[in-house]
């Protein structure tokens, strides 16, 4: 299905204050494919995803989202088909219940209401938070609010999840659930992290950033397991490689 | 306590007005359509007492109480942000003993200026109608009356700008709390600022609550957000919500037209006044 699929060709993009943050990236991702997008503070991966649903105007380039190109028109589109879970839940959960925070969405896809209400219930329910529902988000755990945040765009049943750097902030245990949750989904998903050991976990793919540039692209064992290529762009060869083929 | 210095504490503070709207009380269960149009029957009639009037007003006061009591909000809570807006209510009655010195009381020997007996007036209406203001969304939390509001037919652009600064209050006030932990922990227990330190950290404070509301409102849109606000329930308007408002309105017109607690005075002490 060309529903779930994301095309970037030869974006450019560059801050109203001249920091350019975006090179000719380009890459294509089908359905189904987990993607990492890694790369060290300020590689541009955060600028990269605020394009895939037209938050940021593509300035030089193309964005493809299913089978139409991101503009300011196609945005709706774009952000139907997209489900984008941003870096810090304070700034995703903005009602004051959990509940309300979840039906947000389906309420302004113009959904009735009950089946707003089925789609919060299995929402909160996929990841584990139908017993906060009535609690109001601000007083959750780092955990809990990225798992309710997660909730918030699963229940507008997106195509294709975007998140950015979604293990930030959790502890151990949040994190292993997380990684759980994110394995279980058959979305396409497009994940911008310097977690590389959700991103062993989770993704089949790796597409490395560096200065805004696209720097490597491959399947994510090579990329990861090539210590040089890792180092060079402010990584690390993950741990739990090390462990397979010790030098 | 790290607040005191900016005083941005009551700003903080606002969280538990929310906190409030989500407890289940008899006055919580009312309708949000019905204690809004109860709330501004009270205040159009409280401020349409002629300048001078102070013991007819009196009885309005079962208003704001009712509110607070049955919807079991603290009473210190709701006195303590009418104190916080005090000082404006000062100002703009004080002009009133400055201007107008005619004496229209006496007490024996003693006369009062009507300026005085106004700006009394003034005080009285203005902490009633802020306290029931308040009640009225402490008994409601702020969103559900936002949507209540549009309901009534209140133009969405109005219903929209109140929830959002709404919602950015806490944004600026989240940011300040965690500014003034920085300074806090810096400053060396000093409760002071200089005057160059406080314009630099009202600057930031700006400029990051800015960002953050940027970032807010770019997940409202990545979530479909159009400009209007919708509710999962759509609550109907019951019998009690009916009499609900009746009652309130016909006390309001009685109290109104006849001074209540001149009356009541009259009855305890024999009618012989
Ligand atoms: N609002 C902004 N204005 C100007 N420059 C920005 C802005 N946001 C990010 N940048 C710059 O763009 C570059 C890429 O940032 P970003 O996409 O946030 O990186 P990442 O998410 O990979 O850490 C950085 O150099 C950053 O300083
Ligand atoms: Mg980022």
């Amino acid at each position: 299905m060309s529903h779930h699929l994301v095309a970037v060709k030869d974006l450019y993009y560059a801050y109203p204050d001249g920091t350019e943050a975006l090179h000719d990236v380009s890459f294509r991702i089908e359905h189904g494919e987990a993607v990492a997008l890694v790369g060290a503070n300020g590689a541009g991966k955060s600028t990269l995803l605020l394009h895939l649903n037209g938050t940021l105007p593509t300035m030089r380039g193309e964005v493809v989202v299913g089978d139409t190109v991101v503009t300011r028109e196609t945005a709706v589109l774009a952000r139907r088909a997209i489900g984008m879970v941003f870096q810090d839940p304070d700034d995703q959960l903005f009602m004051p219940t959990v509940a309300e925070d979840v039906a947000f969405g389906p309420l302004n896809a113009g959904l009735p209401p009950d089946q707003v209400e089925r789609r919060v219930a299995t929402a909160l329910d996929r990841v584990g938070m139908a017993h906060l529902q009535g609690r109001p988000p601000y007083r959750l755990s780092a955990g809990e609010k990225r798992a309710v945040a997660i909730a918030t765009v699963l229940a507008m049943a997106p195509d294709i999840l975007v998140m950015d750097e979604p293990s930030a902030n959790l502890d151990p245990r949040a994190r292993r659930r997380l990684i759980e949750l994110l394995r279980s989904f058959g979305h396409t998903r497009v994940i911008a992290t310097h977690d590389l050991e959700l991103v062993v976990a989770v993704c089949s793919r790796v597409i490395v950033l560096d200065g805004g540039r696209v720097v490597a692209d491959g399947p994510a064992r090579t990329i990861l397991d090539d210590e040089d290529l890792m180092l060079a762009h402010g990584l690390e060869r993950p741990h739990s490689l090390r462990h397979l083929h010790p030098h | 306590m790290s607040g005191g210095v900016l005083g941005l504490g009551d700003l903080v503070e606002i969280g538990r007005l929310d906190d409030l709207g989500r407890l289940d009380t008899p006055m919580h269960r009312v309708d949000a359509r019905a204690k809004a149009i109860v709330v501004l029957a009270f205040i159009i009639v409280v401020m349409s007492f002629p300048r001078y009037e102070i013991s007819a007003i009196t009885p309005f006061i079962l208003c704001p109480v009712a509110f607070i009591s049955l919807g079991r909000i603290p009473v210190r809570h709701i006195a303590r942000k009418i104190l916080v807006a005090l000082p404006f209510a000062l100002v703009i009655g004080l002009f009133n003993p400055i201007l107008d010195r005619q004496p229209i009381v006496a007490f024996g020997p003693h006369t009062v200026a009507g300026g005085w007996v106004s700006f009394a007036s003034i005080l009285l209406r203005f902490a009633l109608t802020v306290g029931a203001a308040l009640a009225l969304v402490a008994c409601t939390g702020l969103y559900r009356l936002g949507a209540g509001l549009g309901q009534l037919g209140v133009p969405r652009v109005f219903v929209v700008q109140l929830l959002f600064c709404h919602r950015y209050l806490f944004v600026v006030a989240d940011e300040g709390g965690r500014m003034m932990r920085g300074v806090a922990l810096r400053s060396d227990g000093k409760r002071t600022l200089s005057l160059r330190v406080y314009g630099s950290l009202v600057g930031h404070l700006l400029l990051r609550s800015l960002d953050r509301a940027e970032r807010v409102h770019r997940a409202m849109l990545a979530r479909g957000f159009t400009g209007e606000i919708r509710v999962m329930r759509c609550s109907a308007f019951r019998g009690s919500d009916w009499l609900f408002v009746c009652g309130w309105l016909a006390f309001f017109a009685a109290a109104r037209a006849w001074n209540l607690a001149a009356a009541l005075g009259c009855l305890l002490t024999g009618g012989a006044a």
